[in-house]
Parts: structure tokens; sequence; C-alpha cells
């Protein structure tokens, strides 16, 4: 079968690998009709996710029609087509049982801060990802849930993590009536958290990036007020003045660690790997946000360490908020949003490329070519 | 405690005799709230009917903040090589230690070597350029492309003159 085929930073190519097989139970087997490329992808696609070994099949966002069962699998059966959380979890571990999804305690041995995550470097465990015609899903009782028959593959595919994490940012951020919300990072993750910050009663919604064309759909999308940091002097202060000077209520990281915006950050932590990634936007956020506001947290970092003013966190009281979104927690009450037309996820897809132009299509996200914004790839057996 | 891994739940002491123990309590002072249905399950340790276990195979590695293997993983990449032995070496050290990560940052690099190494002892030469997308790169960014080019020419050929202006040196010596 065709699948995504990592060589080293910024190398990808599309191999012939062996067909995937049940190794446990509870495992199914799921031929892809879509996956995606990721924002969070990129950190592995940089070689910035330590134990990203070659020969590694990336994708965490991939929906796809079951094709073989384990002996113990009740809840799909062969044929269902599935929107896959991009989180593997057992359902019945401590934090399984309490809807903390992202941080199953029974799915990657390799570590026990990051949870099982599908085709995302041996640090969340090793596990074969959705950029590939298929794909072995562990725990196929919990996880995956049927599409439901009135849902488009390109609205399903983005319910595997942009829509729930998108939800979550701006749950976490425990928004109020009236809030102002500040989001930084205009990518897919970020438009849905300004969309959503919406749907918890946000007075005010602004987002920062630097990147003028997705600036121009969120504002239209989320709707927000947008602003192109390369243009304004201190975004810290500029939040302060917008805000007469006490911060906003909330502030959401939406980038993580490819954060573009201060040279120190970027040199430490993105060229020189000497910190976990760039941290600049959640620096931004910490210092915008007003005393014992909150900061939510969903760009990815690394493992290691990142420079924050954590003593600023303390001065000012902040509450920091964050975690992987719980995707199937989430799912059921996001559906009901697509069904009625809250959330339009496909809009967001700019790019449909076929599997086998993967190198082409990560190099189009990793540099925003073309206007891109979120690239969707379709197997050559996909047959939707 | 379990003698084979040295994880232990140890039995909690008579709190409940502690002066005030509890008067302040307030459930609602739970930030996280509502991400976890909180049931604090946890404090009774690693305690849950754990599902099946996936047959072990030999070259998992395991974080040693681990009592075990978990139930599934994926592995799909066994380490081996030299990059196997560093990822190896990293395993002996906890996820707060940077004698974890950076080794693992480390193999990673070397691990990238031995790919090309196995691409060409298969007789397949990789496509670098095609790899890193330069097709979508020259459709959408021809500027990015030539600047590329030209620098790596630059140096290239910078690099080809001092050795040339070397060599005669040397012939000039003698």
């Amino acid at each position: 079968m065709l699948a995504m085929n990592y060589r080293g930073p910024q190398r990808v190519r599309i191999d012939n690998k062996p067909m995937p097989e049940i190794l446990h139970p509870q495992d199914a087997i799921v031929r892809v009709t879509r996956s995606c490329i990721c924002g969070s992808d990129l950190h592995l696609y940089n070689g910035n996710v330590p134990d990203t070994r070659v020969g590694e099949t990336f994708g965490h966002e991939f929906i796809g029609i079951v094709e073989e069962i384990g002996a113990d699998v009740h809840n799909l059966k062969v044929g269902d087509h599935v929107i896959v959380p991009f989180n593997i979890a057992c359902g019945e571990c401590a934090f399984c049982q309490q809807e903390l999804y992202g941080n199953c305690h029974e799915a990657n041995p390799e570590a026990t801060a990051v949870g099982g995550i599908f085709g995302y470097s041996h640090t969340a465990g090793g596990y074969m990802g959705g950029q590939a015609e298929y794909v072995r899903v562990p725990y196929a009782n919990v996880g995956p849930m049927v599409i439901p028959d009135w849902m488009h593959p390109d609205d399903a595919v983005l319910m595997t993590d942009v829509v729930p994490t998108g939800y979550q940012a701006a749950e976490m951020a425990g928004i109020q009536p009236g809030d102002t919300v500040v989001i930084f990072g205009a990518g897919p993750i970020g438009i849905m958290a300004a969309r959503c910050a919406w749907l918890f009663g946000a007075g005010r919604v602004i987002v920062f990036d630097h990147v003028e064309y997705r600036l121009d759909f969120v504002r239209k999308y989320g709707p927000a007020e947008v602003y192109n940091f390369r243009s304004i002097r201190d975004v810290v202060v500029f939040v302060k003045k917008t805000t007469d000077s006490l911060g906003a209520d909330v502030c959401i990281d939406c980038v993580g660690a490819e954060a573009a915006g201060n040279l120190m950050q970027t040199i430490t932590g993105r060229k020189l790997l000497l910190q976990a990634g760039s941290a600049t936007a959640l620096h931004w956020a910490i210092n915008s946000v007003k005393k014992g506001g909150i900061v939510s947290i969903v760009g990815v970092y690394g493992p290691t360490d990142n420079l924050v003013p954590i003593g600023n966190v303390v001065n000012k009281g902040i509450t920091i908020r964050a975690n992987q979104a719980a995707v199937k927690r989430l799912l059921p009450k996001l559906i009901e949003h697509v069904k009625n037309g809250i959330i339009r996820p496909s809009e967001l897809i700019t790019h449909r490329l076929p599997l086998e132009e993967i190198a082409d299509g990560y190099r189009m996200f990793a540099d925003k070519l073309d206007n891109c914004i979120k690239t969707v790839l379709i197997p050559p057996r996909a047959g939707v | 405690m379990n003698v084979h891994t040295g994880f232990s739940n140890p039995e909690k002491g008579n709190y409940q005799s502690v002066k005030g123990w509890g008067i302040d309590a307030d459930p609602e002072n739970d930030p996280t709230y509502p991400i976890k249905d909180r049931t604090d399950a946890e404090q009774n340790g690693y305690t849950w009917p754990r599902p099946p276990q996936q047959p072990i195979r030999p070259g998992i590695l395991v974080s040693i903040e681990r009592p075990n293997v978990t139930a599934v993983y994926g592995n799909t990449v066994p380490p081996r090589g030299l990059s196997g032995a560093i990822r190896r070496f990293a395993f002996k050290f906890s996820e707060s230690s940077y004698l974890h990560w950076l080794p693992l940052l480390m193999a990673d690099r070397v691990n990238v070597v031995e790919g090309v190494l196995q691409d060409l002892a298969k007789g397949k030469v990789p496509n670098i350029p095609a790899e890193r997308g330069i097709k979508s790169e020259w459709k959408y960014n021809k500027k990015a492309v030539i600047t590329k080019v030209a620098v790596g020419a630059a140096l290239i050929g910078g690099i080809v003159a001092m050795c040339m202006m070397k060599q005669e040196k040397k012939h000039c010596r003698r």
C-alpha cells in the first residue's frame, strides 16, 4: 500500500509499505478516505520532535472505512465510515474514565507526558499515521465514531482534530459573556478557536498573525478583528491600548513551537533547538492577558523547556489551562453544531491533493504557498 | 510495592485526625471543569482492569517513569543501528532529563544519514529535491528556488575556488 515515508527534516515521499495488521483484539484496520496535513505535523516535518524516526508515516487527522476488525471489536462493523480521533484512548484507565482522552495511560509506553497519537513520532507511541492508504486503529471500540449520513467527508475529516481542538481552546479559556478574547495564530486551529469563542459568549475576538491571506479569511469566517503583528511595534502594548490598559480577559495560544515574531525565540527555539520551539505566542499571551485572566494553550510545543515569563504568571495571578483536545468527549456536541450550520469545517479546506503528491503538499503548507490554509490528501483507493 | 518495578501506591495515613482536615474543601474550586469529569479514580493508583496486552515484541523502548509496556503500542520503526543504540541509551533517563531528549534528537539526525545509506544499499538514490517538494515551490515561489540555487552555487563555487587556490600555492612552492 502507499504511505508517506519520512526521510529527514523537510524530506518526505510516498513509498510502498506493508499492509497494517491486527495486532490486538481491539484493533481495526481502516482504509483511509481523507487525511490532512496539520500545523503540528510541521514540528515533525522540521525535525523538531525528538524520536521521529526515518521511515515513519505521519498523519493524525484522517477518516476511513473499516476494512477489518479484531475479535473484541463490537462497536464497529466492516464497512462503517468513521471519524478517527487523533488521540488513541483505551476508555478504561483512570484518565479516560474522566474523559481525559488525550491523556490515556495505556497507549504510549515511550512517554508519560503525552498520550498515544497516530503518526506523531515514537514520543507519542510510534503509531503509524493516516497519510497512507490503510491504518491500524487501536482501541477501535472507543475512539472511532460512525460519520452521520448527512455529513460530507470533507467536514468529517476536520472533526478529527481541527474542530475539537479549536473548540476546546475556547472552552478551556473559560470565556464569560462579553469577554475580550485574543487569539494568537490564524492557522486552522486559530480560525476555529475564533469561531468557537463566540459560542461561549465572547464580546470581542481579536486575532494576530503575520500571514495576510489567513487574517483575511478569519476576519470573515470568525468573524474577528485581525491584526498583522509585523505592522505593530509591540503586540502587548497594542493589546493593552485596545483594552483600556487592562489587558484581554482571555488569551489563546494557537501557534506553538513554530511561532514567528521574536528573533531571539526564533533562533533559540526553531533554528538551534535550544528550547522546545519558539514560545513567542505564549510569551505574548501571558503578557497581554489581564490580571487574574486565563491563558489557554493548544499550540504544540516539544517536551523539553521553553523560555516564558513565568514570573508574570505568578504576579498577575494568571490561570493557565492546556491540553490535547479530548476529541471523543466533544464529538457529539460538535457534530450537532455542524448539523445546525453553526460550524462549517470544510470551508477551511483550500487544497485537495492526491496522496502521491504529499511532498508538494507539505512544502505548500509549510511555506504557506498559494494561500494554503488546509490541505486534504486523498488516497487513490479512497472511493468517496 | 511491586518488587519487579519499584512502583507503589502506599496506603494513606490517618489524615482525618489532623485538626481542621477538609473544613475548607470546595468541590467547585476546580479549574479542570468541564474538561475533566472528576472522579479522582487515580487516587487508588494503577488499579483499573487493564485492556488485554498486545504481544510484546523485542525492541520497544519504555519510559522509566512507567512500570510496564502499555496495553497497546506502535513501535512501527523499531530502533536499530547506531541511532538505535543512542535511543536505547536515552531511555535510561527520565523525561525530565536532558540526557533523555538530547540523545534522541541526536539519534534522529544520525538516523537521517542511516536512511540515505539504506536507500543507497537498496540501489535507490533519494531524490532529495522532490522529497523537499521542489515542484510546488517552483510553481508558487520561483524566487525562493532561484535564491536557494544561487546561494548553493555560490557556496560550492567558493569552496572549489578556495581549493584550487590552495593547490596553486602548493605548486608555486615546489
